[in-house]
């Protein structure tokens, strides 16, 4: 059974999102994680990238598929977890734990329109 | 479309094992298991087993059936020994490719058994028999009435002696085969596969082939799914019908030339069209490429030089037994020399990648 974890945003496309001041810190779903199976690798975006709301930022792949990533929020990419760069299975070990990226947010309000953790629980069991 | 979707004779057996299910050739199939890193790593260390009913046999034989079989055939059956099997393609007038088959000399006189791909059944079978006017030879489809089982690995000659009791399996050359009973019931065995590894395909009624596959799983051999049954098969260098063939691509642009046998034949269908392909030189063929990075191309993805699409890959992976990025790609033939520099364009980047050969796994066939 996939877990979530209270006070996160959820999006539709199965990113969670940290909110710490004006920074959302991203990564992807538990639920995510077991979906894809054992990961190989994550495509990361770069540092200053500029993203909207509901733009592709990067993936994650599995053997047998590449999923791809959407960025919950609009906004500036200040920071990359370069560790799942040798170690995408950290993801499958603990998806909460560990972040993709962090992007500076233009507009925080973008986040009223993101799941709290009952509404993405509800989701999941209707996929 | 699920409903139209045929099962083999051991479905009821991968859903008693939780296999994950997915459509393949027009068959409902085992994707996976457990994992396809676990299945894939049973098959190159110990020994694994995989479902392949779905594949397809047709009998040929008559008086013409040599004659027969070698016009359609793009390798050589002169001369060929009873129990001996050959890799080939049928092709078109235009040199593409209808399916890629095997094909065994049945110990019988003019009698031959083409083992064709799941998803080619119907299309080989009415190709087969549109080309039999003027052969005095009979085209039998039995693709419904057998189950197969692959058992391949190192440890497969073992569980097949030891664990089925095919004694003779143990003396059987790669790309021989012997018949025999089981149970009263006709049985094939061939030491063959499509995993780079030592092996065997054992072919029997479904009655025969559920109870194998038992006895199998409860000697401990591991179930194994598709999803590495392609893992293995692409680090092998082997190529997928639909991917690195199909009715637009040549042997010669697969670089499978050294199955169609163009000087040792006068005629098979799409001769002339090789021998025009190889004259005017080809535009473009099949290669490896290996990326520096860890990202992974997969079938679609464009190959670009100087930003310029120049192929596209056909089959892709992160390598399980390698531990590299690798692909097939279908290249244009300037950017086709070992050690190009050619780029993959995989979503928003491009990643540097040099052509190689395309084997990436050192093949571990018995002599």
């Amino acid at each position: 059974m996939a877990k979530t974890v209270e006070g996160l945003y959820y999006s539709e496309s199965h990113e969670w999102v940290k909110v710490e001041g004006n920074v959302a810190i991203v990564g992807i779903t538990d639920f995510a994680q077991h979906a894809m199976g054992d990961l190989s690798y994550v495509d990361m975006p770069e540092v200053d990238d500029e993203l909207e709301a509901g733009e592709e930022f990067g993936a994650v792949e599995s053997v047998k598929a590449a999923s791809d990533l959407y960025s919950p929020v609009s906004g500036t990419v200040v920071e990359i977890n370069e560790e799942l760069e040798d170690a995408p299975e950290l993801l499958n070990q603990d998806a909460f734990a560990n972040w993709i990226m962090k992007v500076e947010m233009s507009d925080p309000s973008e986040l009223e329109a993101l799941m709290d953790a009952a509404a993405y629980e509800e989701m999941c069991a209707n996929e | 479309m699920e409903e139209n979707l045929l099962k083999t004779c051991l479905y009821d057996k991968h859903v008693a094992l939780g296999a994950l299910m997915s459509p393949f050739g027009g068959f409902i199939m085992p994707i996976q298991y457990t994992n396809i890193t676990d299945e894939h790593n049973a098959v190159r260390h110990k020994a694994g087993m995989f479902d392949v009913s779905h594949m397809g046999e047709i009998f040929v034989s008559g008086p013409d059936a040599a004659k027969f079989v070698n016009h359609v055939f793009s390798n050589n059956i002169a001369g060929m020994e009873d129990g001996k099997i050959l890799y080939g393609m049928m092709l078109n007038e235009k040199g593409g490719t209808v399916d890629d088959l095997l094909v065994y000399k049945e110990f019988e006189p003019d009698h031959y058994l083409l083992v064709v791909n799941a998803s080619n059944i119907a299309k080989d079978y009415a190709w087969l028999c549109a080309q039999t006017e003027g052969y005095d030879v009979k085209v039998v489809n039995e693709s419904d009435t057998w189950g197969q089982i692959a058992l391949q690995g190192p440890e497969a000659e073992r569980y097949a002696v030891e664990t089925l009791g095919l004694a003779p399996a143990a003396d059987l050359g790669f790309y021989t085969y012997y018949e025999a009973e089981y149970k009263g019931t006709r049985m094939i065995v061939s030491r063959t596969g499509y995993t780079g590894e030592d092996g065997f395909e054992i072919y029997a009624t479904h009655e025969a082939i559920n109870e194998m596959w038992n006895v199998l799983l409860a000697a401990g051999v591991v179930p194994c799914g598709l999803g590495c049954r392609d893992t293995l098969r692409f680090e092998a260098g082997l190529p997928l019908y639909g991917h690195e063939l199909d009715d637009d691509i040549t042997p010669l642009e697969a670089g499978l030339g050294m199955f169609a046998k163009v000087k040792d034949k006068e005629e098979f269908i799409g001769r002339d069209a090789l021998v025009a392909q190889k004259e005017a030189g080809l535009t473009r063929k099949s290669v490896g490429i290996e990326l520096q990075d860890k990202a992974i191309p997969r079938a679609g993805y464009p190959v670009e030089v100087d930003g310029v699409q120049v192929g596209v890959v056909t089959t892709g992976y992160r390598s399980i037994s390698t531990d590299r990025s690798v692909c097939v790609a279908m290249v244009d033939k300037a950017y086709t020399e070992l050690g190009t520099k050619v780029e993959i364009r995989i979503r928003k980047k491009v990643f540097p990648g040099i052509v190689t050969k395309r084997r990436f796994y050192e093949t571990n066939y018995k002599k």
